[in-house]
């Protein structure tokens, strides 16, 4: 959709998608990416959750073929949740499983909610840590080795021009951004082990939360002309006119 | 009653930028409700002047502190405002609502009070106003702005984070401010058990040389029309001249030509500059959702049809490696002159 407008359904509630394709967002992508690192190195496996309509089962695919070994849909209806809900359900699927490292994109790319990895950290009561771009499994060659007591993580991000940095006891919630890695892009081998994969699917059921949605509206920009201000190098003095008009000359 | 609005501080001291813009809606809130406006920071009451309260139309102030409180805590934060929430001392009843810049740490803080309160909380709000006791009609940015949902917030306090981008500043409503004139500032201990205390920060002191892509005041933008890395060092050049800091696009970051901490975008870093050059930039959605808050935007691009050309407040149509060069030149002699 490359400079198109994002378009809203006739009843102003939802996006129109009836002409869109679906992808993992990209601070997703990153952390099945960093998944797959973590356990290349250190052994484990990855598993790739979901929460969403039949059709998401595709985008778990895409990330069983970057190098994850078992894929979860739990799914709805198509209806859209709300963060507590989608929280809600995460922790009850995760619960008791035994993960050491609940990795999250860090915003959703619709609502930028920031807070369903927080959310789950509490259902589950364990510690958490969000906007990661930097993260490293520590606790000494024995914790790693071992998979079990001990481990931890040191977890950093951008905070006013230096990082801040975070060392936190596993098991632990973690949210990153894109930019913790480039990640790969999918075997062969990969994408055909993913298309024989078996998804598990559980049905879930959610409750409105307490924010509800009146209207989504394309946002007007106020009607500009966009002035030329010339072509090519024969434009710098005007260029620099309007510099100097903005007060941004130093 | 009160509106409560964390604060965070600059690293220089005073409020940040984005606290002062989750301010105008935080004052705008607690106007519709005709409530007063608190502000709440974590460290000592001088870290905050009374006049920037003031100025912003904060009516009180607490300073947050305790002997356990020695780095930034997200759960800690949280626990103490949720304290700070229910019973502010000096009795301006509990609070309606509380209001956060979206930044890490407020969109995180925020996010763990909700869930230590069970409360919902409606992250990157443009506007809100108070419909009844409990009830708020909020605007809010959707897809990072590239769609606005107007919803309905019902919660006996409001939790709300503002996308700071989105806000602009120099619109206090007037009777907020005139009511700030006099701001008292109290200190408030929260207490705190171990368990709020898991996951500290340490700030490492290796600050990057150079402007903040945030922070910027001016920002040279480049795209895929940069060609390849050894592209941008005429945009460095171009930025060292105007004190600017250099921004990328997506495509530039994937390409590994620069580092992701220069993207601008909906995955990157929101700008606010003054102006924003941006030079071989298509301007797709996700790109213009980190610059739509640049006050100026100003397009140089080969291709008149690109959707920033459209989108800019000034275009030039041309090569980058030939107008910028030209441009350098250009300011080098007007500054030598």
């Amino acid at each position: 959709m490359v400079g198109g407008a994002i378009a809203v359904t006739p009843d102003g509630l939802d996006v129109d998608v009836s002409m869109s394709g679906f992808t993992v967002s990209p601070h997703e992508e990153c952390g099945v990416e960093e998944a797959v690192r973590i356990t290349e190195r250190l052994g484990g496996s990855v598993t790739v959750l979901t929460l969403g309509p039949p059709q998401a089962a595709d985008q778990l695919r895409d990330m069983l073929a970057l190098g994850a070994s078992r894929g979860v849909l739990l799914q709805t209806d198509g209806a859209e949740w709300g963060p507590v809900a989608t929280a809600g359900a995460i922790a009850a699927a995760v619960a008791g499983r035994g993960y050491d490292l609940l990795l999250f994109g860090n915003e959703s790319a619709d609502t930028g909610g920031y807070q369903v990895p927080v959310r789950v950290a509490h259902a589950l009561g364990l510690p958490c840590v969000t906007g990661i771009k930097r993260l490293e499994v520590t606790g000494g060659d024995g914790a790693v080795a071992a998979g079990g007591p001990g481990l931890r993580i040191t977890a950093s991000r951008e905070y006013r021009g230096a990082e801040e940095v975070f060392d936190v006891p596993l098991p632990a919630v973690v949210s990153v951004r894109e930019g913790i890695n480039l990640p790969r892009y999918p075997s062969l081998p990969g994408r055909l082990r993913a298309k024989r994969a078996t998804i598990e699917i559980t049905e879930v059921a959610g409750t409105a939360d307490d924010l509800a949605k009146l209207a989504l509206r394309v946002p007007q920009a106020a009607s500009k002309q966009t002035k030329l201000l010339g072509s090519g190098p024969n434009a710098v003095p005007a260029l620099v006119g309007l510099l100097e008009e903005l007060g941004v000359l130093p | 009653m009160t509106v409560l609005c964390l604060i965070e501080t600059d690293a220089g001291g005073g409020v940040s930028d984005a606290s002062m813009r989750a301010a105008l809606v935080a004052a705008e809130l607690a106007g519709s409700a005709g409530e007063d406006l608190a502000a709440a920071w974590f460290g000592p009451p001088e870290a905050v002047g009374s006049d920037e309260l003031a100025s912003a139309g904060f009516a009180l102030g607490y300073a947050i502190g305790s002997a356990q409180l020695v780095g930034y805590a997200p759960l800690a934060w949280a626990r103490a405002l949720a304290g700070l929430a229910a019973e502010p001392p000096g009795g301006p009843g509990s609070a309606s609502a509380v209001v956060a810049a979206a930044t890490d740490r407020g969109s995180e803080v925020l996010a763990h009070l909700g869930a230590i309160t069970g409360l919902p909380m409606a992250a990157n709000c443009v506007s809100a106003v108070r419909t009844a006791p409990g009830e708020c009609r909020l605007v809010r940015q959707r897809w990072a702005g590239s769609l606005t949902e107007d919803a309905v917030l019902n919660a006996p306090t409001a939790l709300l984070t503002v996308a700071a981008d989105a806000v602009t500043p120099g619109v206090a409503t007037p009777e907020s401010a005139a009511r700030g004139a006099e701001v008292a500032v109290l200190t408030y201990q929260p207490e705190l058990c171990d368990g709020d205390l898991v996951v500290v920060a340490t700030e490492s002191a290796d600050r990057r040389a150079g402007v903040s892509l945030a922070t910027a005041r001016v920002v040279v933008g480049g795209g895929r029309g940069v060609g390849g890395p050894e592209g941008f060092a005429v945009l460095e050049e171009l930025a060292g001249l105007l004190g600017a800091a250099v921004g990328v696009s997506r495509v530039v970051t994937s390409q590994g030509w620069r580092p992701h901490k220069q993207q601008v975008g909906q995955t990157g870093t929101k700008i606010t500059p003054e102006l924003y050059l941006a030079c071989g930039i298509s301007g797709a959605i996700q790109h213009m959702a980190g610059c739509q808050g640049a006050k100026t935007i100003v397009a140089i691009n080969t291709d008149p049809g690109a959707p920033i050309v459209a989108k800019a407040d000034y275009a030039v149509i041309g090569d980058l490696h030939e107008v910028l060069p030209a441009l350098i030149e250009a300011l080098r002699a007007r500054r030598d002159s």
